[in-house]
């Protein structure tokens, strides 16, 4: 047992740091450090930057331009990113569908899309839920019906994140309502400037707009266009959703979150005295980052138990789940260390050009957005209680 | 980065988990319990040729490990049996001091399992706080007051006492650790057993000459270093009695039948039984952690054994309530197996400091 990390484990580290340090914009960072809206151009910048790295797409198989990382680096990667204030990664093209397209594609559907994942050309939104089928993905009913070279895609997409800065969407259609659901289900690319394919945002409750509905009415897409077989899409659909899950428990932003609070908690006063000395809130304070301790180490002992390979369903379960709740929480105490000045909401303090004085201590008006916003994470990518229905079936064979 | 156990670690961990779990069952447990003294003499001579003594012992004191990892491999073996025989008291806690104090016979002979030794430390009212001393030494060694709980106090052969010699009542400095017999004129003692199955005693010395361990001014650095290899060995032996609860509970709900099925095929239990399992992934994190920090500057090591700690006494609580719980009535009897490990979770969180002892502790060695 040794909980340090190895020689080359550090340098690796320092490699990443550097070269972030080097070609990650000053301006970019800003952003991204004072919570500000990031525009596609910012999002594409930032692709682009790690592309010409060879790091885009560091989990795909070497010949395809991957990097052959053990999860351990792919760790320490997406720390020194957070720690750089980098954006994340957009995972849909890169970490989604083309691990997909990679196993399950034809040669020249991986010919066609891959590369223009790499270079932003392509930008792709996943077209999963629907509004009647969250956490019972396979009741989905957007309809797909052949019709000579073609498939007629009829139906309601719902969540999609970043939909209205995407050109292209994999979606989950039923080609066959005759059987079991899940196997009726089929894995489809469309472009979406296809004729009726409409797009309409959803403001969330803390007034962003960052997911969407789409709408899809009597859309034409080509055969082509479809990935793996008809009717197995369901194993498509499953591999994608546990295909990449080394971010999966959000350390990294969970470490940054914490060390925030710690500065904020100094910073602030309560009573006539720091915040943190505050016996209830340094309670609170002190709970959450053992918490947080506990769930790095357990973290890096599934990344170090995957060698090479993937973590585990039951694993990647119970990462998500102890991650999303730390995740919570600190943002939970973010907002209370401001106490009434996480009242203010400017929406346009979040955008770039915003350069009126801040209203109350320094950082104290994104707080309560990011605690709403974060609400999110014990919700998406299968729901925390769906996690522990598939530990308790998979892990505990309950 | 490397989370696996060394070759020889993963050999004892198996032998003795293989021990425990075939020479040392309940049944032999709660005889071993009730004997005089809390403990089966017969037993520990065994641990003692199986090495499981000399693993928490560094090679310079006479042993064959010491280190934080084996102290969790071999706490972690004993916790899966409640194991009642005196290896916190004697090896952790009474042999720690020694190390490094000239007294290597002493610690040959403990890790031969001839002699017992037992740590005086805690007072009627210092509760957790690890400086509160308030028993006293003199110029000329001789010791007067009162120590409470001590853990294997009757049957130990020697007392390693902490006392003060100058300072006010809660001064890290001025603290002493002495030798001191407990056949001694002067010495009374009140022996009892514990709630879930150990054995403790009460001790008034009242003017009882004891033998300076070290410096008996500046005593208070090896009598954190002892509690913190305690607090480490307590939190690996939780993991072992967690691990038994969880597979009893885990066990029972896949057999026990109610309304025509399995109890573990109702959602509202299948949830609670996943949250027991991912706390004990935190508890197991920490305490890994801890065990890899034994050598860190002060700071660092101390954080990371409360922390450990800490959760040790939360999780310890959630699965000792949810074991008894998700058993239902069965798990309120005597006879069956996994109350008797919900105890001693819960007693866990009695000793070296609670849960709230500990959080505030890692608090306070952050703002320090």
């Amino acid at each position: 047992m040794d909980l340090n990390y190895t020689k080359d484990e550090e340098a690796f580290r320092d490699e990443v740091r550097s070269h972030l340090k080097k070609n990650l914009s000053p301006k970019l960072a800003a952003k991204v450090a004072r919570n500000k809206r990031l525009s596609k151009a910012d999002l594409v910048e930032w692709h682009d930057l790690l592309n010409a790295k060879g790091w885009l797409a560091w989990h795909w198989p070497k010949e395809l331009g991957g990097t052959g990382w053990t999860p351990v680096e792919a760790h320490i990667f997406h720390e020194e990113i957070v720690f750089a204030n980098g954006p994340r990664i957009i995972p849909f093209g890169v970490n989604m569908l083309a691990p997909v397209l990679i196993k399950f594609g034809t040669e020249a559907q991986k010919k066609e899309y891959l590369p223009k994942i790499l270079t932003s050309e392509h930008w792709w939104c996943q077209g999963y839920s629907e509004p009647g089928s969250g956490s019972d993905l396979a009741s989905l009913k957007t309809e797909a019906v052949r019709d000579g070279d073609h498939y007629i895609v009829n139906g309601q997409k719902t969540w999609t994140t970043l939909g209205h800065i995407s050109d292209h969407i994999f979606c989950l259609v039923r080609t066959d309502k005759t059987v079991k659901a899940q196997e009726g289900i089929s894995f489809l690319l469309i472009p979406m400037d296809t004729p009726g394919v409409e797009v309409r945002p959803i403001i969330t409750l803390d007034g962003e707009h960052e997911v969407n509905e789409v709408f899809l009415t009597d859309v034409k897409v080509p055969v082509g266009n479809l990935v793996g077989e008809e009717n197995k899409g369901w194993t498509l659909a499953k591999y994608l959703l546990t295909y990449e899950r080394t971010g999966i428990a959000g350390a990294a932003y969970s470490r940054q979150a914490m060390e925030h609070l710690k500065s904020a908690a100094k910073r602030l006063e309560s009573d006539g005295r720091p915040l943190r000395e505050d016996p209830f809130f340094a309670a609170r304070m002190g709970k959450v980052e053992i918490d947080l301790m506990a769930m790095d180490i357990f973290n890096l002992r599934i990344l170090a138990a995957a060698g090479g390979g993937a973590a585990g369903g039951v694993e990647s379960s119970m990462l998500k789940i102890r991650g999303t709740e730390v995740r919570q929480e600190l943002t939970d105490l973010m907002r209370r260390a401001f106490g009434p000045h996480a009242m203010p909401f400017v929406p346009e303090s979040f955008d770039e050009g915003w350069n009126e004085e801040p209203i109350g201590p320094e950082g104290a008006m994104t707080r309560a957005k990011s605690y709403f916003n974060m609400r999110k994470v014990s919700i998406y990518g299968g729901s925390n209680e769906i996690q522990k229905n598939i530990i308790s079936k998979m892990g505990l064979g309950l | 980065m490397d989370f696996a156990l060394s070759e020889e670690r993963q050999m004892l961990t198996d032998t003795l988990s293989r021990f425990v779990r075939e020479k040392y069952e309940l049944p032999t447990r709660q005889k071993a319990a009730a004997m005089e003294g809390g403990f089966d003499p017969a037993m520990w001579a065994r641990f003692a040729e199986l090495g499981a003594v000399g693993a928490l012992l560094p090679e310079d004191a006479g042993g064959f490990g010491g280190a934080g990892e084996d102290i969790i491999v071999v706490f972690e073996a004993l916790g899966g049996g409640l194991v009642v025989e005196p290896f916190l008291a004697t090896a952790i806690l009474g042999a720690t001091p020694l190390i490094g104090a000239g007294k290597d016979e002493m610690l040959e002979q403990v890790i031969g399992g001839a002699l017992h030794l037992a740590l005086a430390h805690t007072e009627p009212s210092s509760r957790f706080e690890m400086s509160r001393v308030s028993c006293e030494a003199d110029e000329d060694g001789v010791i007067t007051g009162r120590k409470s709980v001590v853990l294997n106090g009757a049957t130990a052969d020697m007392l390693i006492v902490s006392a003060r010699s100058s300072g006010d009542e809660a001064d890290e400095a001025g603290i002493g650790l002495w030798l001191v017999d407990p056949k001694a004129e002067g010495v009374t003692m009140r022996a009892y057993g514990t709630i879930e199955g150990g054995h403790a005693a009460e001790f008034t010395f009242d003017g009882v000459k004891g033998e300076a361990l070290g410096d008996a001014e500046d005593g208070y650095k090896t009598l954190e270093r002892t509690l913190g290899r305690g607090v480490l060995a307590l939190c690996a032996e939780a993991l072992g009695a967690m691990e038994v609860c969880k597979d009893l509970t885990l066990d029972y709900l896949k057999t026990r039948k109610q309304f025509g099925q399995p109890l573990g095929k109702f959602q509202a239990l299948q949830h609670r039984m996943v949250a027991m399992v991912i706390a004990i992934e935190q508890a197991r994190s920490l305490t890994m952690l801890a065990a890899g920090m034994m050598d860190a500057p002060r700071k660092e090591r101390e954080r990371a054994l409360s922390a450990a700690k800490n959760m040790v006494g939360r999780v310890g609580r959630l699965i000792s309530e949810e074991t008894i719980q998700l058993h239902g009535g069965i798990a309120m009897t005597w006879e069956y197996a996994a109350p008797h490990f919900a105890k001693r979770l819960t007693m866990i969180d009695h000793l070296l400091g609670d849960e709230d002892f500990h959080l505030a502790r890692f608090l306070k060695l952050d703002a320090a």
